[in-house]
Formats: C-alpha cells, sequence, structure tokens
C-alpha cells in the first residue's frame, strides 16, 4: 500500500534554520546540517528544504549549500529558493537531491515548468504555491515569499501546472504558516480534486492528529509542516523531533480510508 | 570493488554516502577504464529511457558492460530507470534497452485508472519471493520509496524478485543469475535501502 507522506520543511534564512509565522517573523531555531542529521536518524519520509532569501534576493540558489544537504540527506530530498532555469535544476540533481521545487519562477513563467521537466524528468519536478485567501472567497497564489500577489488562481495554476509537466504540487498556506492550529482543510480538499498528481500540503499543522485530518480529507497525501517538528510545548521550546514508526503506523490506519 | 556507473544519471553520491556508512569500498566509473575491474556493478538511473540509453551508449561503457555482466557474469543492480534499462523496451520511449532480461516497460497512465495519481511517488511495501537473495532479512517488512512513471513487465515469471501493488500488481524486483534491478530507490530508503544494498554487496560471485 503506497503510504500517506508526514514531511519536515526546514527554512533556511541567512545559512540558519528558521521557523516563520504567516511567513514573517523568522524565528532562529538551529543548524540545518544538524536537523537533517536527527531525520535521518529518524527515519522521516522525506524532507523539503527551502531557502525563503532566495527569490526575494534574485539570488542565484546556493549550490554550496545544497551539496552539503545532499551528501548529509539519507532520505528524499527537495530543494526550493531561487531556481529559474532548468539549467539550474539539472545542477542541483546532479548533486544529488531527488526533486527541485520551483514557485516565483513558475508563477512568472510558467513554461519553466515544461523546460526543467524535459531536463530532469516530470518525476523531479515539484510546483509549490504559496497560498493566500481572498476577502471574497477563494485562494490567489503569492510570489517572492509571500510578498507579491500574483493575482493567479491556485486552482488554476494547480491544473496548469499538472498540464505543464509537473510531478506533484506542494500547496503552502500562507495564513496558516507557523499557527499551529491545523491544515486549511477545504482548501487541501480542493486542490486533491484539481489535479491526479501527488501532493503535499503544508501550513497549520500542529499535532498528529492535524496529519489524521488531512489524511482523512485527501488519502494519499504529503503532510508536511515546520513548527510541528522544531517547537515543544506551549512555550515553543526548540526541540526537534518526529513521530516514531509505531505513531506514524497508528495514524495511516485510523486515518486512510481508500 | 563495487563500481558505481556514472555517465550521468542517478544519485552517485547517495549510493557512495550509503555505502561509506555500512564500511564497503565503492568507486565510481566513468570511462570504460575505470569499469573493467568491477566485481560488482551499480547501474543508477532517472529521467526518461531514451535519454538514458543515449547516455549510457554516449559514456564509451556499454561494451565494457556487456563484457562484464554477460561473459563475465559480474552481478549488476539496475535502479529505477537503471532497471528499466535491463529491459528490451518501453513505452516511454522509442530506443532498444539493454535487454538483459526478458521484459518491457508500460505506463502506469495506460492502465486508465482515474483513481491512480501519477508519478507513483512515496513509500510502498514490497513483497519478496522468498529465496529472493537481495532481500535477506527484508521479507517480513521491506518499504521503499518509488518515485517513476513506467513499471517493469517481465516476460518470465522466474524474473521476478519482487513485486509492489499500485494500480497494478508489479516487478518492483528483478533477478536473473547475475543481473538484478530494483524500481524503487534504496539509496533512500533508510535502514530496509541499506541492508539491500548490504546483501548486494554481499552476493556470492556467480
Amino acid at each position: 500500500m503506497l503510504r500517506p507522506r508526514i514531511i519536515p520543511c526546514l527554512l533556511v534564512h541567512d545559512g540558519g534554520l528558521v521557523k516563520t509565522v504567516r511567513f514573517k517573523e523568522p524565528k532562529y531555531v538551529g543548524d540545518p546540517i544538524n536537523a537533517v542529521k536527527i531525520f535521518n536518524e529518524k527515519e522521516a519520509d522525506e524532507l523539503i528544504v527551502l531557502d525563503i532569501d532566495a527569490s526575494v534576493q534574485g539570488a542565484e540558489p546556493n549550490f554550496r549549500l545544497i551539496a552539503q544537504f545532499a551528501a548529509e540527506c539519507r532520505m528524499p530530498l527537495c530543494y526550493g529558493g531561487g531556481v529559474k532555469t532548468a539549467q539550474q535544476a539539472k545542477r542541483i540533481i546532479g548533486l544529488g537531491v531527488e526533486k527541485v521545487a520551483v514557485s516565483s519562477a513558475a508563477i512568472d513563467n510558467p513554461a519553466v515548468i515544461t523546460e526543467i521537466a524535459n531536463e530532469v524528468g516530470s518525476q523531479s519536478v515539484v510546483v509549490v504555491i504559496d497560498a493566500k485567501k481572498k476577502l471574497l472567497g477563494g485562494h490567489e497564489a503569492w510570489t517572492r515569499n509571500g510578498k507579491k500577489n500574483s493575482g493567479r488562481s491556485v486552482l488554476e495554476f494547480a491544473k496548469q501546472a499538472a498540464e505543464l509537466g509537473a510531478g506533484e504540487i506542494v500547496v503552502n498556506s500562507i495564513d496558516n504558516d507557523g499557527l499551529m492550529t491545523g491544515y486549511d482543510l477545504a482548501l487541501a480538499r480542493k486542490v486533491r480534486e484539481a489535479t491526479r498528481l501527488p501532493m503535499s500540503f503544508l501550513g497549520g499543522a500542529g499535532s498528529l492528529a492535524d496529519f489524521g485530518k488531512l489524511i482523512a480529507e485527501c488519502g494519499v497525501v504529503g503532510a508536511a509542516a515546520g513548527s510541528f517538528f522544531v517547537f515543544k510545548g506551549a512555550y515553543r521550546a526548540v526541540l526537534i523531533s518526529y513521530p516514531a514508526p509505531a505513531q506514524k503506523d497508528e495514524l495511516i490506519r485510523t486515518h486512510l480510508t481508500q | 570493488m563495487i563500481k558505481i556507473v556514472d555517465y550521468g544519471l542517478g544519485n552517485i553520491l547517495a549510493f557512495q554516502n550509503m555505502y561509506k556508512r555500512l564500511n564497503v569500498d565503492v568507486s565510481v566509473a566513468r570511462t570504460a577504464a575505470q569499469l573493467a575491474d568491477a566485481s560488482r556493478i551499480i547501474l543508477p538511473g532517472v529521467g526518461a529511457f531514451d535519454h538514458a540509453m543515449e547516455l549510457l551508449d554516449a559514456s564509451g561503457m556499454r561494451a565494457t558492460l556487456d563484457e562484464l555482466v554477460l561473459r563475465r557474469r559480474v552481478p549488476v543492480l539496475g535502479i529505477c530507470v537503471g532497471m528499466q534499462i535491463l529491459a528490451q523496451s518501453s513505452e516511454e520511449g522509442r530506443l532498444a534497452g539493454l535487454g538483459w532480461i526478458d521484459a518491457r516497460v508500460r505506463s502506469f497512465d495506460a492502465l486508465k485508472r482515474d483513481d491512480l495519481l501519477l508519478p507513483h511517488m512515496g513509500w510502498n511495501d514490497v513483497q519478496p519471493i522468498t529465496s529472493a537473495p537481495l532481500f535477506a532479512g527484508l521479507l517480513s517488512e521491506g518499504r521503499f520509496y518509488f518515485l517513476h512513471s513506467y513499471y517493469f513487465e517481465c516476460a518470465r515469471d522466474q524474473d521476478v524478485a519482487a513485486r509492489t501493488t499500485y494500480g497494478v500488481d508489479f516487478a518492483c524486483a528483478v533477478h536473473a543469475g547475475n543481473i538484478y534491478g530494483v524500481q524503487f530507490h534504496p539509496e533512500k530508503s533508510h535502514h530496509f535501502g541499506a541492508q539491500l544494498l548490504k546483501n548486494f554487496s554481499e552476493l556470492p560471485p556467480c
């Protein structure tokens, strides 16, 4: 049986591991490579690493840092941040990364999704959509780490990304980021119904029960989170953790209905 | 020594890291001369079937591979697309594969299953046949990371070493003589993958 994935998402800012709230107030929580080592030991299903500076500064991906992540990471790794061209994506895959994420660049220039897919294969192209609620309903995709509204509907863009050759969609809820009060399940369901691509959702998970609700809503899905894996307790003390295999089995058994 | 064939595809670094942790010597072969003294061969691969065959042909290692695998019967392990090119052909491409195993590679999409998310991506259960040497220690529980849109279909049942179900029951591992292949990524499958790669390094010579 194909299993839902429980995925830590690490944000990198100024070379450190940070966690944001609604894409703001990056709080330093430690050394990113050390975090990778811990998730290796915990046998995490997969890892997403996002450099939140690169697309804002218009910078090239930090290939030296990516090489360090790839060398350390013993689970499938998805890297995003500053990727604009198929050549950059190819270089990143060549460093030993399984999947390359594009976000701002894919919205500015959707053709780049196809160009990257042609270079590295669809299975390695992840389109990350930073989603924010509109005042009157629906969600729009934002770029530049949540600073610029593209005006594009999240659902329409997800469909377009699928048609252009994306291998996975990651939806990141700006509204729920860092709140630890649960996923935007209504959005998750709509995106799930919009395409046949594998999907992961990010933003809002604060407990194992939140992963369970997402799995019950969407079936075989990637349940990604940041805060959940780095904070402990009401005072948000920094402590990196990951569910034990038995906890994951229980979660899947009780919530996966398909 | 185990040689990892670097013809421009696949996560060479991940195999090196995994074997380093297992204290097994490996080195990377980028030329026929570097490949020539291999005692085991790992043939990685990601991406499209034809692209993999084109790069392998262009690498200058193809004749040496044939010599080592077909004549000297050196154990070889194809991974992901590196397994798929062991077949004769693929619905993904037009080029002929290596043809070392009597098989063809088929498209999940052609199953016309609307409920099937594609690519097949994530951790899935693997059911080995009980005598499969690659899966020693993995018979009761084996779970591996998959990332692919095409699947392997053997002409002969005895070549199938393990099966996985995703829309269809397919050969996720094959074994014919000294030739082995796995569709999943042992180099990214934690202790399950480490065990499989260790098993490959300890196979008796054919």
